[in-house]
């Protein structure tokens, strides 16, 4: 391939799992793609897959859209790239991915080559480049030290587009990527085929949210690209979606915190030149958009930790004279409820450090204390008093207490036994299970695009 | 005056990762992106006193092919950490709607 000829990129949808059209699917092969991708992850859906080895979409959804595009891809004898394998990107969710798609081939008589590109970090060589120095903080980041790793249940590095390469020139047809930048998944092939590396990373870019840049998106469908040497052509696949110049340049606001400049492994794609022209009423071509390789290559990491386990007891409040002064009720509570951990726990280290928390919808559920609004008309509040300890047996013990005390908790306004919260289930509390959080923010500065993503080759079928 | 919510097309939040938050403020009429960019209203400490921060942890954007202002926060709390009350970070943007623009 030379860089006057073009490629031509079919990208299946924003999220493997969210679906597509299948007539969208056929109308992108009819337009005879090189290469199919997906990304199948995200952080968005939080830190959970991370802790748990879940995913956010079922599986049952994901396989559907597995079987779609790799029936295409190998009907077109074209590479599949799949990347952030179940949402997380880690070991079990790659494991995953590889028993669905070897699930798919025997039930559809498919065979071919597969390479899995694994992305989960072994504990020992991250305190290894941390002692080094080579492990940087991103902004804002939280504190990361060998206890840090030590803690972590997973750590993922996210790959970029040069292990995707290798995978094919190794002879891979079908690629299941553990955490993998979006653009990655589309970036590489065009780049490797002479496509200037701002037109494919920008390219890369809008397919990696399938039609998401379309003028408006009922549903998630697949999106298609023609990048050719110093510009690249966007054009959804359902006849009823259309890109607009104002729809694609807006994409570039979408879940970034710089709309002009977007950091990857090997450089920064620089939006500040790109231009927009419509090519038709459905079509929109792009063009200046730059790349500016990076002095030092770097690996963005993200992993999890277990914050604790939870227990919740939803609850509701209808009385005025609580709604009025509910403020104060949530601090006698919270006495309360202390004061009987004090009584049930005595000095037990395991009760130390719990968080109970009372949530009020109705009145700042959503902002908690950036809201500006402090005068409420509610006639109602909904109540989530959460506890998050180190064990499943105190935050249910202390759930459990916690409403208790809710229901009876004293009012000036009323003499006598009052019981204040509408509680709809029994019992009241909701075991959460263990819950995590975000742990690292972090770079790491390895010696080579690969040493993080070691590539395993699988004959399927 | 009108409400900032009343002259553009969609005002949003999102998490930008899990340590930052992104309001998009977008426009379809050039005339209405041009009248809150020349009202000088919408600023980066205006985006700073709303959400209680000092103005230089907030980025500020003005996007004019898309139509659009862009501001990206540190998360108040770190995406689903035990007191995030919004895992995605949607629906932080209320209090933009009401900002008065000549």
């Amino acid at each position: 391939m030379s860089a006057n000829q073009e490629v031509r990129v079919l990208s299946g949808t924003g999220v493997c799992g969210s679906g597509f059209k299948e007539s969208s699917l056929e109308e992108g092969l009819a337009r005879r793609p090189h290469f199919i991708g997906c990304d199948a992850g995200s952080t968005d859906p939080g830190p959970f897959s991370l802790g748990t080895g879940g995913t956010a979409f079922p599986v049952r959804a994901i396989k559907r859209d597995l079987r779609l595009m790799l029936r295409a891809a190998r009907k077109a004898r074209i590479p599949l790239l799949i990347g952030s394998a179940g949402t997380a990107g880690g070991a079990p969710h790659v494991a995953l991915f590889k028993r669905i798609v070897e699930d798919i081939a025997r039930e559809d008589k498919l065979a071919f080559p597969m390479a899995l590109i694994h992305a989960e970090q072994d504990k020992a060589y991250l305190k290894r480049r941390l002692r080094e120095g080579r492990i940087k903080p991103l902004s804002p980041a939280p504190e990361f030290d060998e206890g840090t790793i030590e803690r972590a249940v997973r750590v993922v590095g996210m790959m970029g587009d040069a292990p995707w390469l290798r995978a094919l020139e190794q002879g891979a047809e079908v690629i299941i990527a553990g955490r993998s930048s979006d653009c990655a998944i589309f970036a590489g092939i065009p780049i490797s085929w002479g496509i200037d590396a701002g037109i494919a990373w920008h390219a890369a870019k809008i397919l990696e949210c399938g039609a998401a840049a379309t003028v408006a998106r009922p549903s998630p469908d697949c999106m298609f690209a023609t990048l050719r040497a110093d510009h690249f052509d966007l054009e959804p696949l359902d006849p009823a979606l259309r890109c607009s110049p104002l729809s694609v340049a807006a994409h570039s606001l979408y879940e970034n915190g710089d709309p002009f400049r977007l950091v990857e492994s090997s450089g920064v794609l620089d939006l500040t030149h790109a231009t927009y022209e419509p090519l038709d009423e459905r079509r929109v071509r792009v063009r200046g958009s730059r790349f500016e390789p990076a002095a030092r290559y770097t690996v963005k990491l993200e992993g999890a930790e277990l914050a604790g386990y939870q227990s919740i007891v939803l609850g509701s409040v209808r009385d005025p004279y609580i709604i009025r002064q509910i403020d104060s009720w949530v601090e006698r509570l919270t006495e309360r409820v202390h004061g009987r951990v004090a009584d049930v726990f005595g000095g037990d280290p395991a009760a130390a450090n719990y968080v109970f928390n009372v949530r009020i919808y109705g009145k700042n559920g959503t902002m908690g204390p950036l809201e500006p609004v402090t005068e409420i008309r509610s006639h109602e509040l909904c109540l989530v008093m959460e506890t998050t300890a180190a064990t499943q047996e105190i935050a249910t013990t202390i759930a459990s207490m916690a409403r208790h005390q809710a229901l009876h908790l004293p009012i000036p306004e009323w003499r006598g036994f009052i019981t204040g919260v509408a509680c709809p289930y029994s019992p009241a509390y909701l075991e959460r299970g263990p819950v995590y959080r975000f742990c690292v923010n972090h770079v790491v500065e390895p010696d080579d695009p690969y040493e993080m993503f070691p590539i395993e080759h699988v004959k399927v079928g | 005056m009108a409400r900032l919510g009343e002259l553009a097309r969609l005002i949003r939040s999102k998490n930008a990762g899990p340590f930052e938050l992104t309001f998009d403020v977008m426009f379809d009429d050039p005339a209405a992106f041009e009248r809150v960019r020349a009202s000088g209203v919408l600023t980066r400490e205006l985006i700073a006193s709303i959400y209680r921060l000092p103005a230089e942890q907030v980025k500020f954007f003005v996007v004019p092919d898309a139509l659009a202002f862009k501001a990206s926060i540190p998360r108040p709390r770190f995406q689903s950490d035990v007191l995030d009350s919004d895992n995605h970070g949607g629906q932080q943007y209320a209090p933009l709607i009401d900002i008065e623009i000549p």
